[in-house]
């Protein structure tokens, strides 16, 4: 029978002495899902992962991937599962191909060493040793090498940290076309960017706990204000008159630039506006947009990710 | 795009390992050129040739000369004349001579007793001056000189840098490699792999022993054409000993490498383990020279063992059967390190 989620995790708890790494942590993802963790870091995701892919053991709580435990079925699971973890190195001296055809045969049944260089646009880097290859092209080996058993789960532990922008987007490309053969992904990041455009449903984590969890539009949608007001002036507004901004929530400074979530922009452009116009400051720039994950992570937290 | 396994984990892991070995400058470095090079150099400085004369000073108020004369005639002395006492017990003092002779009435010896080129220096002077005085020796003598191969100094050193690299290579390449691998989290996602754990360690140690016999190889081969170095006992004697010596080396190497987190700490760690045994395991002189005190445990250490199975082997032609005590001493220094460093060894 097959299992109802591909991950399932009900409170997960790990301390290292006196640090709770992850505090209570329940998950519950579906296969076919691409299903993230997000959150700044040190809150728990690295740990969270490993012991979902039966790297770390739990101090308590229940683990079952594909409906089976770690404990009784490592070896079946291991040849299920592929994984890419997070600062993880190759043997530098060992080509792109010697890589993978190590690591293919470590599994049963799996793509060739050619199949995976081409899923991953690495033939051309075919005979070039680790060492040599770009942030980007080790990434792409790394998932190659998770992806070299035809894995039903892959587990991406900031798989993107580090790499070009352009780097990022073709290892997007490459974790979609997993996706769309069928395969359930899990991943964790501190690009809110990153869960926006790949992730079906993301958790974001927070101090070890799952402090908000949805599809991106759901966490975005409950917001009270789904909408920010980007501006500057001259001289900068003081604190009391960005707060009086009708439905105004968390006004945060940067210099003199100041952002503001709002419920109503119709209601609050206006009242900006007379506001400046009455304490004698000039308005230089605004902008607005829709509120971004990275706002719920500030909504729910009172804290900004970028500056973890 | 699936397609069943067509070669074998152990099989690849082996590979990858060797591939690895062999990119590395510094590892070819120190199989193969290190103890050729060692060989090389001691076995010249210490080769067969006419000993070398000791020098003698020569000071006195009068006559030096005829003294100088006298001297002059035994190859193994090489006078030379101080105008002062002075200067010549300053060049005693710092070792240019390693005898003073004062000419005078009667003839003052200046010379440290400590020092065996003294008293050899001693006892040749002392032999051509009563010479020349025309003293003759009661009993008749004849000297035979032996020079056999077997018996040299490099004959002695050449099983004991064999021990010695098989040792070093054996811990310092596998430890590295694995502190190596878990630095980079190389292990850890290994481990997140269906991988049998046992195939890696059996890996590391299969490929060490592929080297293991192509350094053994090298250096008896070399030895034999540049030294004359007799392999006198059986070639499979000699081999099984290399395969024991091998089990024990890389024991020692996988403990080494089993739990430490930083290149740092694994460099103290073997440094700690073979710095000891360069020093007492008989590589460069016989350990019979340390005090008696020390024997049992020197007997106990796993290169010394080796090195005297090396050398009886290959020098003295015994068979296995013959060295248990030290046979025994690798396999229980080889199965403890292993049976440890299974049990403690960290894969993360």
């Amino acid at each position: 029978m097959e299992a109802a989620y591909a991950i399932e995790c009900r409170g997960l708890v790990k301390r290292y002495g006196d640090v709770t790494a992850v505090d209570g942590l329940d998950l519950a993802i579906s296969p076919g899902e691409c299903f993230g963790l997000l959150g700044p870091n040190g809150a728990g995701k690295t740990t969270t992962i490993e012991i979902l892919e039966g790297l770390n053991r739990p101090d308590s709580g229940e683990v079952t991937i594909l409906g089976r435990h770690w404990g009784t079925h490592e070896r079946e699971l291991r040849e299920r599962l592929g994984a890419s973890l997070q600062e993880s190195r190759f043997l530098d001296k060992l080509t792109v191909f010697e890589t993978l055809r190590l690591f293919r045969s470590f599994y049963r049944d799996g793509k060739t060493p050619e199949e995976a260089m081409r899923d991953l646009s690495l033939e051309e880097k075919r005979d070039t040793r680790v060492m040599k290859l770009s942030g980007g092209q080790r990434q792409r080996l790394a998932v190659a090498c998770a992806l070299t058993g035809n894995p039903e789960i892959l587990f991406l532990d900031e798989p993107t940290t580090g790499l070009d922008p352009q780097s990022r987007r073709q290892l997007w490309e490459h974790i979609r076309a997993f996706r769309s053969r069928g395969g359930t992904v899990l991943l964790t990041t501190h690009y809110m960017e990153e869960a926006e455009q790949l992730c079906d449903r993301v958790a974001i984590v927070d101090h070890g706990k799952v402090i908000g969890e949805g599809t991106p539009a759901q966490l975005i949608g409950r917001l009270r204000a789904p909408n920010v007001l980007d501006f500057t002036s001259e001289p900068p507004a003081p604190l009391e008159l960005v707060a009086a901004i009708p439905g105004a929530f968390q006004p945060r400074q940067r210099g003199n630039h100041w952002s503001v979530s709002v419920s109503s922009l119709a209601e609050a452009i206006p009242a900006l506006l007379s506001a400046l116009d009455q304490s004698g400051s000039r308005l230089e720039e605004l902008s607005t947009r829709r509120a971004m994950l990275e706002d719920v992570f500030l909504a729910l937290t009172g804290r900004e990710l970028r500056d973890e | 795009m699936s397609s069943p396994r067509r070669s074998y984990p152990l099989f690849e892991l082996i590979r990858a390992r060797l591939l690895e070995i062999a990119r590395e400058p510094e590892a070819i470095f120190w199989v193969f050129f290190f103890p050729i090079g060692m060989a090389l150099a001691l076995g010249f400085a210490f080769r067969d040739k006419a000993p070398e004369p000791v020098s003698v000073g020569i000071t006195g108020r009068a006559q030096t000369s005829v003294l100088r004369e006298a001297l002059t005639r035994s190859a193994l002395l090489k006078p030379q004349v101080f105008s002062s006492i002075e200067e010549g017990r300053a060049a005693l003092r710092v070792g240019k001579i390693a005898l003073l002779v004062e000419n005078g009435s009667p003839i003052v010896y200046w010379y440290d007793p400590t020092r065996p080129d003294s008293r050899l220096a001693k006892f040749e002077v002392d032999q051509a001056l009563q010479g020349a005085a025309g003293r003759k020796d009661p009993v008749a003598v004849r000297d035979e000189l032996v020079r056999e191969k077997g018996s040299r100094y490099i004959d002695f050193l050449l099983p004991g840098l064999l021990g010695l690299n098989l040792l070093s290579t054996s811990v310092w390449g596998i430890s590295y490699s694995i502190v190596n691998a878990r630095l980079k989290k190389t292990l850890k996602l290994m481990t997140a792999t269906p991988m049998r754990r046992s195939d890696y360690l059996l890996a590391q140690m299969l490929s060490r022993f592929a080297l293991l016999a192509l350094e053994a190889a090298v250096i008896v081969v070399f030895g034999l054409l540049v030294f004359q170095v007799p392999l006198r006992g059986s070639f499979s004697a000699f081999v099984l000993l290399c395969a024991v010596c091998g089990l024990s080396f890389t024991g020692l190497g996988l403990l080494c490498g089993s739990r430490v987190q930083t290149i740092e700490g694994v460099n103290g760690l073997i440094n700690l383990i073979l710095v000891p045994m360069w020093l007492f395991s008989g590589v460069f002189f016989s350990p019979d020279r340390f005090p008696k005190a020390l024997h049992g445990p020197i007997q106990a250490l796993p290169l010394t063992a080796a090195n005297d199975a090396l050398r009886a082997v290959m020098l003295e032609g015994r068979g296995l059967s013959t060295l248990a005590p030290q046979i025994a001493v690798l396999a229980v220094w080889g199965i403890i390190s292993y049976a440890i460093a299974l049990k403690i060894f960290r894969w993360q």
